[in-house]
């Protein structure tokens, strides 16, 4: 009973208007486009958020500590909800004081956005603890050398940091593939949303989501065995571990 | 701001605030439980027990918690209906309210996560305690309810704090399905009342002073545990 109900698998993937292949391999699209982008933000963010709160003066310490301390005690989905409205108000809020029309506030970009936000956070403190954990005399060694802040931190900091950030910047990479099914939750389609409406209309829930599900394990699958590579590279010339 | 709604549906938060304490507290007690055996098996089982645990822990690390919460509720919950006889008999499976399902899904995705730090714990067990265990002439149970686990579980408690705070981040999921959670109740507040921000920050607060709440514990518990440096 339940097979036959997943006999025409081929036919509820198709691509056009019977199936509904088109639509979840579009949406997984835009998952992907949503985390990879949300995670560069996040990074960005959390570059300057950890060189902030190592070198930075107390008012910039103090800023970025309760940035991280609320974004991560607050679960994904309130902050989202929050940033989603608050950010798209206040955009259409600031165009109205400028005297312009409210605008609609483009979905993917305002996911990317606040995602991003929420990953920067999580970033921050990987890259501040990666920072850390660089050997003082190391830095000392290049001042000595009169290198500058920034040949200091491109040829120094950052390939001693990245063996120690790699992990954890691998770890936040699959949170976020995960947590970008959130914005669904705000009603952006992407795949988690697409799926539901595909399943809505068709009736295969159980047959849609499993398919969905594994869309998203082929997606952090990959991803881990591209990271541990990567992690391999920027040990290069590392002495192995025991 | 407007706060004049706080009143009127503070018993409605209270109940939330329970069913999203009990999600919290099930998923992690049910799920740590589940988790031991899961993680032994991929360190000793057979090859058949370890792949079937290994997968289990992929999948569950691998997909969004929120899907896995749907295929539960719309897709397992859809399949009930269609198998013969269930229908007349078990009608209480079918209207199995969507709690159930929640609590099901947090405490596999509790379960699977929690097993594979189990697993790394019971592989740091110095494996010269096992063999004296062994050379003392115990037996396999007796080895791991002895020495073993007690070894794990207590390389295993600081990470435990953080594990429980991720979960209690994951409970909103739960308001995706009808589920009256303190996020399912924040939501009705909203569309009752049509105010968009306060409800959500005040649930934002609510969330911080649980995460800070249970911090606080775990860090007591810690302290109980003898350790030697």
């Amino acid at each position: 009973m339940i097979f036959a109900v997943a006999a025409p698998l081929s036919e509820l993937l198709s691509f056009g208007d019977q199936g509904y292949g088109d639509e979840m391999f579009w949406g997984a699209v835009k998952s992907v486009e949503i985390a990879f982008f949300a995670y560069a933000f996040g990074l960005f963010l959390g570059l300057f958020g950890a060189v902030g709160k190592l070198s930075g003066g107390p008012i910039l310490k103090m800023v970025l500590e309760g940035y991280t301390t609320i974004v991560r005690a607050v679960p994904e989905l309130v902050l989202i909800l929050l940033l989603y409205y608050a950010g798209t108000d206040g955009i259409n809020g600031l165009l109205k004081l400028v005297g312009q029309n409210p605008i609609e506030v483009n979905g993917l970009v305002a996911a990317i956005l606040v995602l991003g936000f929420v990953q920067g956070a999580y970033s921050t403190e990987v890259l501040r603890a990666a920072i850390q954990a660089v050997p003082l005399g190391q830095i000392e060694a290049a001042k000595a050398y009169g290198m500058s802040a920034f040949g200091q931190f491109r040829r120094i900091v950052l390939p001693a940091m990245l063996p120690n950030a790699i992990p954890g910047l691998a770890n936040l990479w699959l949170n976020v593939t995960k947590d970008s099914a959130l914005i669904s939750v705000v009603g952006f389609t992407e795949l988690a949303l697409a799926t539901r409406q595909a399943a809505g209309v068709s009736k295969q829930y159980f047959v849609l989501y499993l398919v969905a599900q594994a869309i998203y394990l082929s997606i952090s699958l990959s991803s881990t065995f591209l990271f541990a590579r990567l992690e391999r590279f920027v040990r290069r010339g590392q002495p192995k571990l025991a | 701001m407007r706060w004049d709604w706080l009143p009127t549906y503070f018993p409605f938060l209270v109940h939330g605030l329970l069913v999203t304490l009990l999600i919290l507290v099930f998923s992690v007690v049910v799920g740590f439980i589940l988790a031991v055996p899961i993680g032994l098996a991929q360190v000793t089982g057979s090859l058949a027990t370890r792949s079937f645990a290994k997968a289990f822990c992929n999948y569950i690390r691998g997909t969004p918690l929120l899907t896995q919460i749907w295929l539960l509720y719309y897709g397992v919950g859809s399949l009930f209906p269609l198998i013969p006889g269930l229908r007349e008999n078990f009608m209480w499976l079918i209207r199995l309210d969507a709690i159930y399902y929640v609590l099901l899904a947090f405490t596999l995705s509790f379960a699977g996560y929690e097993a594979e730090i189990m697993r790394g714990a019971f592989l740091s067990v110095p494996r010269g305690e096992l063999e004296a265990a062994r050379a003392f002439g115990m037996s396999p149970w007796k080895v791991t309810s002895r020495v073993w686990f007690p070894r794990a579980v207590l390389q295993v408690l600081p990470t435990l704090t953080g594990e429980v705070i991720g979960q209690l981040k994951s409970t909103p999921l739960a308001f995706t399905v009808p589920v009256m959670d303190l996020m399912g109740a924040t939501s009705k507040i909203r569309q009752d009342t049509y105010i968009i921000y306060e409800p959500l920050i005040f649930l934002a607060l609510i969330y911080m002073v649980l995460t800070f709440i249970i911090t606080r514990a775990f860090g007591y518990l810690e302290r109980l545990i003898p350790t030697r440096r």
